[in-house]
């Protein structure tokens, strides 16, 4: 049975990125994502490359977990030169030190000059390394099911602290490496953390219909958006998958140091190209109508917002943008759920290897 | 507090340097007594940590699992497994303490450099100059099932990538430009391209991050073999020994200590600190009783049978816990076990524990309990402090890492009882003087290459 395609609009989701160039400690990552918490925003994050100045976001996440309290928190963490087991276990870890909060944004290393950095493997192709991406997404997802919910039993009757049926070998083989498992991390709060994949190339899009939770689009009206949403939910169908636990955010630059003033003209209402992706110039005003039409409009389940100037445009995003959506119901003004997986309206994945449970096998 | 004035503290003895260590995986930490709590909520780590930091101490210590531990080909299922990654638990403790050095173990056989030294910088600006890297080594092909490369080393090449891994984080931390110079405040200087070509690691560019608050993170080293000693006397800036003893403490102080000069480096700047075990009590005999039932905890009849099918090697779960031990030999080619130091010599360890049991009378669970290793510290407060002084002013250590046996809070009552006895005379911080790890401990700051 093919489920049916989601149509209509569910609520609106919004996510934000606090990059900052030369920010390396703690103070400037958690007066952004404190920032994007008061906005009641669904997620935050922060990119990550090797060949980047900054430090590990991943860790940054982690350092801004116990600072923060609802906002989701979604590091880029690359699977080309990474161990996918370690890959997975601090994503995991992630998610217990956030209580559910943590997401992964999936990248690759595609260039030589980080390649050079480790000196192990030359540069790959793209296709290959979106193929090995996917599958380091599979293993993390295997890995973390590895532990049912309920494995450790500390049973002092038999002396037993687990419940060995209760762990599972993943005997997980790729292309181009092998895990065996199980994991070291018992399966995290969310069960599995978000996976998002900007599902803007060809190869990251087959990856992003198999593995992603959120999926970000760069479009520059609501029919391209939608279009994109359209065939993503299509093809995940046809992998099996529920479109309805696929979400599609636009990925959307904004420079909102227009201030008040209206988009600028020749937008014609919707989004400028540029080579970062779809450009919204313009003041706070302006972006919720442009983010309630497309909302409206069944095109996406919301917006990657990325702001230009972090401090300035986030402040204006979220005291502005936000508080006028939230002013016309359109957007949550409190968290009413803990965890990430709540915020998008994701289910928790039930754990593959528990399925098993009473096959002999 | 009580009203007694603070005045600078006077140094009269030697400083004692103290490390808490996570009670998680280890066949140490009971977790049948009530009141364990999970080895993987956050909020174990943060009470452990908030409570190491109240008492002054030096560090908080991780150790490192890579792959579950196994037992007749299935896991262990008897002791306490599972547990967050470290140094993603390290950042996140950067958030609830402001001083308390943070020390994860990462293993140098399954990381690279680059990644490794990134992360390390990372946890150091994030938590501001409070990083340490516990180094260890593996090649055991067991845990490299979980990894790209799998068990690619021999035992013989472990300590020399070590020792090119630790060189190599050092070039890429100092690969950036001084801070600072061209005069602005918070300026982290440029990154200056690096390039470095060894017998494991052939790599260049520019490195991610700007040299960390203390230079270079803290770096630990675990090994006893004579590589490892020569290893931590080259490299290292604390020692984490298992020398439990008076007299083998101070051989192995002297020995360590006694390396540094060949490296142009001071006594002083390597710490010596055993991990070591405490019970408490009001008497000298409550104590006692308390680290026997302890250790009656740490062994359960499972328990029993497992540590005897370690030595043997071979399936023994049909023998009775309450009953006597084998009279059959160890195989001492045997894989029963994986993921564990092997026993070394078990023909040997099998007799002594066969004469120990005929000697007493013991059965096979009473046996094992004879045999687990006495706690290291027994006694009073004022006992424990004078041991731990004597150890530390007759050079048989420069500290301890403390290993509780309960999760999260087995150092409760060693910071609210032993601590203030320490600092009485004289032997122990009153307040943290600067704000890195190399402050607590007295390292000097590192030399800048290149």
């Amino acid at each position: 049975m093919t489920p049916p395609a989601a149509t209509g609009r569910g609520p609106l989701h919004l996510a934000a990125a606090i990059d900052q160039p030369g920010a390396y400690d703690a103070a400037p990552h958690i007066e952004l994502a404190r920032l994007g918490e008061r906005g009641a925003l669904d997620f935050v994050t922060l990119g990550d490359s090797f060949a980047r100045q900054g430090p590990d976001a991943l860790a940054v996440l982690a350092r801004i977990a116990p600072a923060t309290g609802r906002v989701g928190l979604v590091p880029t963490v690359t699977t080309t030169h990474t161990e996918p087991f370690h890959v997975q276990a601090a994503v995991a870890t992630l998610d217990w030190v956030s209580h559910g909060r943590a997401g992964w944004a999936v990248d690759v290393s595609a260039t030589e000059a980080e390649a050079r950095l480790f000196g192990r493997r030359r540069a790959a192709p793209r296709e290959a390394l979106w193929q090995e991406a996917g599958e380091v997404a599979d293993a993390a997802r295997r890995l973390w099911d590895s532990w049912e919910d309920d494995a450790e039993i500390r049973d002092v009757a038999t002396g037993r602290f687990v419940d060995r049926d209760k762990l599972h070998y993943v005997d997980f083989e790729g292309r181009t490496f092998a895990v065996k498992g199980p994991s070291i991390v018992p399966r995290p709060p969310q069960g599995n953390p978000v996976v998002v994949v900007d599902a803007t190339g060809g190869h990251a899009r087959d990856m992003a219909v198999r593995h992603a939770d959120v999926a970000l689009v760069r479009a520059a009206s609501p029919a391209q958006a939608g279009a994109a949403r359209a065939a993503l939910h299509r093809r995940a169908a046809e992998l099996g998958r529920d479109p309805g636990q696929l979400r599609v955010l636009a990925a959307l630059v904004v420079d909102l140091g227009g201030g008040e003033q209206a988009a600028q003209p020749g937008h014609g209402g919707g989004p400028l190209p540029t080579a970062e992706g779809p450009l919204y110039r313009g003041g706070p005003v302006d972006l919720a109508d442009l983010i309630a039409a497309w909302h409206a409009a069944g095109a996406v389940d919301g917006f990657h917002l990325i702001p230009v100037e972090p401090r300035r445009d986030l402040e204006r995003l979220v005291n502005g943008t936000v508080a006028l959506l939230q002013h016309r119901g359109l957007f949550r003004t409190f968290y009413p759920g803990a965890t990430l997986r709540e915020h998008l309206g994701l289910t928790r994945p039930a754990n593959r290897y528990a399925a098993l449970a009473g096959d002999p096998t | 507090m009580t009203g007694r004035p603070r005045t600078k503290q006077i140094h009269r003895t030697k400083q004692i340097h103290l490390a808490a260590h996570f009670p998680g995986v280890n066949n140490t930490t009971v977790w049948a007594d009530p009141r364990s709590r999970s080895q993987v909520d956050f909020s174990s780590f943060e009470h452990l940590a908030r409570t190491a930091e109240r008492g002054l101490f030096d560090f908080f210590f991780l150790a490192e699992g890579l792959r579950l531990r196994e037992h007749k080909g299935r896991i262990h299922d008897l002791d306490v497994v599972g547990r967050p990654e470290s140094l993603t638990v390290l950042s996140a403790l950067a958030a609830v303490t402001d001083r308390l050095g943070l020390a994860a173990t990462v293993n140098a056989t399954f990381n690279e450099p680059y990644e490794l030294a990134r992360r390390l910088a990372s946890l150091d600006h994030l938590s501001g100059g409070r990083a340490a890297w516990n180094v260890v080594t593996s090649s055991d092909a067991f845990t490299g099932e979980n990894f790209r490369r799998g068990g690619f080393l021999d035992r013989a090449d472990r300590y020399t990538r070590a020792a090119e891994f630790v060189a190599t984080a050092r070039e890429l931390w100092d690969s950036w430009t001084p801070d600072g110079q061209d005069g602005l405040d918070g300026a982290v200087g440029e990154p200056r391209p690096f390039a470095h070509r060894g017998q494991h690691f052939d790599i260049a560019g520019e490195f991610g991050v700007p040299r960390p608050p203390q230079g270079h993170p803290v770096v630990i080293q675990a090994g006893d073999s004579p590589e490892g000693r020569e290893f931590a006397a080259s490299s290292a800036d604390v020692v984490f020994t298992r020398h439990g003893t008076l007299e083998a403490g101070r051989d192995f102080y002297a020995d360590v200590k006694g390396r540094l000069a060949a490296y142009g480096r001071a006594p002083d700047d390597l710490k010596i600190m055993p991990g070591v075990t405490f019970v408490l009590g009001d008497t000298a005999a409550e104590a006692q009783e308390r680290a026997i039932e302890i250790r009656r905890q740490q062994v359960s009849p499972q328990n029993a049978i497992l540590a005897l099918e370690q030595v043997w090697g071979v399936d023994l779960s049909a023998y009775d816990p309450d009953g006597p031990l084998p009279d059959i030999d160890p195989d001492p080619e045997s894989t029963l076990v994986q993921g564990r130091v092997k026993v070394g010599d078990p023909f040997a360890v099998a007799e002594k524990w066969r004469a120990l049991s005929r000697a007493k009378g013991l059965s096979i669970h009473q046996t094992v309990i004879e045999t687990t290793s006495r706690q290291s510290f027994i006694g009073t407060p004022a006992a424990v402090a004078d041991q731990l002084d004597e150890f530390v002013r007759t050079d048989a250590a420069d500290g301890f890492i403390l290993v509780p046996h309960l999760t999260p809070g087995g150092l409760d009552e060693f910071v609210e009882r032993v601590v203030p006895l320490l600092q009485e005379r004289g032997a122990f911080r009153t307040e943290y003087e600067g704000a890195t790890l190399r402050s607590h401990l007295g390292l000097p700051e590192p030399v800048r290459k290149g």
